[in-house]
């Protein structure tokens, strides 16, 4: 057992992986420069010293190397590629929305995709286009699975699974978790260590975990959302209002075996999401669960979400953009009244 | 007409096997019958969807397709049943695709722009322009990781190079030495509109020289010509020395799409195609040698014309889908 932060996990899962299995390999941008980053966020530091051959260091081509990593697993490579802000998906989601996604219903089952994209997202002091949370965009595209790791455990048991899945996968990793350290640590980092066991361990894509039992309000959320999510339910226990914390974790597809039950049995939800309210995954999951569970629900769903605006640079208005454990809080109390 | 004369030479005739020649006319022919069955099937109404046609582009299939192997691969473009048939699939699993039938290649949940099929070295053709390029530079990673001797043939038209992803892709194939044959198409049109309007420099060979790597012009509807550049190419390829841009000079005899008449397309310049028509001139060439008469073109024409309406016949009863296969194959 040893206690370590998502980056160092992340890092480690790919290398047992890599050593595992020779069809796995990297790709992405300042992924593997001796003496650089290792990626944006130290993920893959030094692994360009175990796996010359299999740390692929790309020029800044997002939709090519997107392309590029899709057409290797086309012909049975496992790729994994690393896209060092979220925010540069845009310029590869044709790649990965017109081809990876569909490849294998188009053939009729022919060919399969086994890639995974490893998306770090959320708004940390740069400004409107380092910053988005880029998981809506995707979770409504058949042929993508979609998960969002919060801390270090779950963030090296999913990547080892979605290196297994023959599907293309899309982790979604939060900038403020990573526990990066040196020059790339983050301000603002929250801690999401996890006691990583010697053994070998997997989890599964599709699962959401209860993160604390509570019979008042179910709260929904992922991410830097979940450790918030953790902070205001500690808050609203000192006021006798037990909230039930689950980790969304899989966001395609949601997990309502899970979800369903803590909302028949506490019929009542607040979703809490970084990122636009409009639009969001957070409206999913609410017509999700209205669809399913509408008749258990003692009062409307709740979202927690940021403005409708672009995100801000003025760490005064980031804050007051990005949802936090206060606003969560009330944001319950005021469901509850 | 292009302005650009292609670096074209004499193929050496005398050094092809008479039974390899008749091979490539029965390909050649094949795709030109098979694309005038699918003409008029479509306007006879029974088959559905769009159609995009290779008519008078023959030549550029089969000699690219000619000099690859069987485990081989290419990928190909929303005008891809020539690419298809070059590469081996057949009329009858392509047929049953375009009746949208549970049987065809990709059990009629492809069509005629996502046709393709593994086994045969054909992944689905890619319908946004461009996006196959850098899938087939990553194709030959994966060949290239795994030190296989396998290459890629990329098919693209003109109108791709003016893609981002043509540019991205080219260049990751040249910074690594990939084996992709880049194998431009160039019929002087994206959809309606002409080369000259969208490109500056419109020897897109040239292009190849800024990434570092080798390029030629062909003339595209001299079936030989293309297979001897092709094979050229692939020996670079699986050499180590890849990647390496065809430009394949051609033309489209027919609509971009379903009912387009072609009124952008000048009366001079359909006449001045028209008479280089690739097929014509590989007869003619075939009927100049000794040990070729008219009469064994005639059993291969008889032959195709044979295997394509038994295809027909067999497409039009083919077995569709049904709707609880909507829900499958989306997920591995």
């Amino acid at each position: 057992m040893k206690r370590q932060g998502i980056a160092e996990s992340l890092r480690d899962a790919i290398a047992e992986e890599m050593e595992r299995d020779s069809t796995v390999f990297c790709i992405g941008e300042d992924i593997a420069v001796p003496g650089g980053w290792g990626g944006a966020f130290t993920v893959t530091l030094g692994l360009e010293d175990r796996f010359p051959d299999r740390m692929i260091n790309t020029p800044i081509a997002e939709l090519g190397f997107f392309g590029l990593a899709i057409g290797a697993a086309l012909m049975g490579m496992r790729p994994i590629v690393d896209v060092q802000y979220g925010d540069f998906l845009f310029l590869a989601s044709d790649q990965i929305i017109n081809n990876a996604a569909k490849m294998r219903y188009m053939s009729g089952g022919n060919c399969k995709v086994p890639l995974v994209v490893r998306v770090p997202v959320g708004a940390t002091g740069r400004g409107s286009q380092h910053a988005q949370n880029m998981e809506r965009y995707f979770i409504g595209v058949p042929g993508l699975k979609a998960v969002a790791v919060s801390n270090a455990y779950d963030a090296k048991g999913i990547l080892k699974s979605a290196v297994r899945d023959d599907n293309p996968v899309m982790i979604f990793e939060h900038k403020l978790l990573y526990g990066s350290k040196g020059a790339r640590a983050e301000s603002g980092a929250v801690d999401a260590t996890s006691d990583i066991p010697e053994e070998e361990f997997t989890v599964p894509l599709d699962k959401a975990v209860i993160r604390r039992e509570g019979s008042d309000v179910t709260i929904l959320s992922w991410l830097l959302m979940a450790h918030f999510s953790m902070f205001a339910a500690e808050t609203l226990a000192g006021d006798s209002i037990h909230a039930e914390v689950i980790d969304v974790r899989s966001l395609s597809p949601i997990d309502y075996e899970i979800i369903g039950p803590s909302v028949q049995k506490t019929g009542h939800v607040v979703i809490v999401e970084e990122g636009p309210k409009t639009g969001g995954v957070s409206a999913e999951i609410a017509a999700g669960l209205l669809e399913r569970f509408g008749e258990y629900l003692q009062a409307p769903i709740l979202r927690v979400a940021s403005p409708d605006v672009p995100v801000p640079f003025s760490p005064i208005l980031e804050n007051a953009y990005r949802p936090d454990s206060r606003r969560i809080a009330e944001a319950v109390r005021g469901l509850l009244q | 007409m292009s302005a650009q004369s292609p670096g074209s030479r004499e193929p050496q005739l005398a050094n092809y096997d008479r039974d390899f020649l008749l091979k490539l006319y029965a390909q050649i022919l094949l795709i030109r019958r098979f694309e005038e069955q699918v003409k008029f099937l479509f306007l006879e109404g029974t088959m559905p969807g769009t159609i995009h046609q290779c008519h008078g582009q023959e030549a550029t299939a089969v000699g690219v397709c000619t000099a690859l192997n069987k485990d081989d691969f290419i990928t190909s473009t929303f005008r891809g049943h020539g690419h298809a048939l070059a590469k081996g699939l057949t009329p009858r699993e392509m047929l049953d695709e375009l009746f949208g039938a549970a049987t065809g290649c990709c059990k009629g949940k492809g069509g005629s722009m996502h046709m393709g099929n593994m086994e045969k070295g054909m992944i689905p053709g890619i319908a946004i322009v461009a996006g196959g390029i850098p899938l087939a530079a990553g194709m030959a990673l994966a060949f290239k990781m795994r030190k296989t001797s396998q290459v890629v043939a990329c098919f693209f038209g003109d109108g791709a190079v003016a893609e981002g992803a043509f540019h991205e892709g080219l260049n990751m194939a040249a910074i690594w030495n990939l084996p992709v044959l880049f194998a431009c198409e160039n019929n002087l049109y994206g959809a309606s509109t002409r080369i000259d309007k969208v490109m500056k420099n419109i020897k897109i060979s040239d292009r190849a020289a800024g990434y570092g790597f080798r390029g030629e012009t062909v003339d595209g509807n001299d079936l030989l010509a293309v297979y001897e550049a092709a094979r050229r190419a692939v020996g670079e390829c699986r050499a180590g020395q890849g990647p390496v841009l065809l430009e394949l000079l051609t033309y489209r005899r027919t609509g971009h799409s379903r009912r387009d008449a072609c009124h952008y397309q000048s009366r001079d310049e359909r006449d001045a195609w028209f008479s280089k028509d690739p097929i014509e001139r590989f007869v003619q060439i075939l009927l100049n040698r000794s040990d070729l008469a008219q009469i064994d073109l005639d059993r291969v024409e008889a032959q195709v014309d044979h295997e394509v309406s038994d295809a027909v016949q067999q497409a039009r009863r083919a077995p569709q889908p049904v709707t609880n296969d909507l829900l499958r194959d989306v997920y591995a």
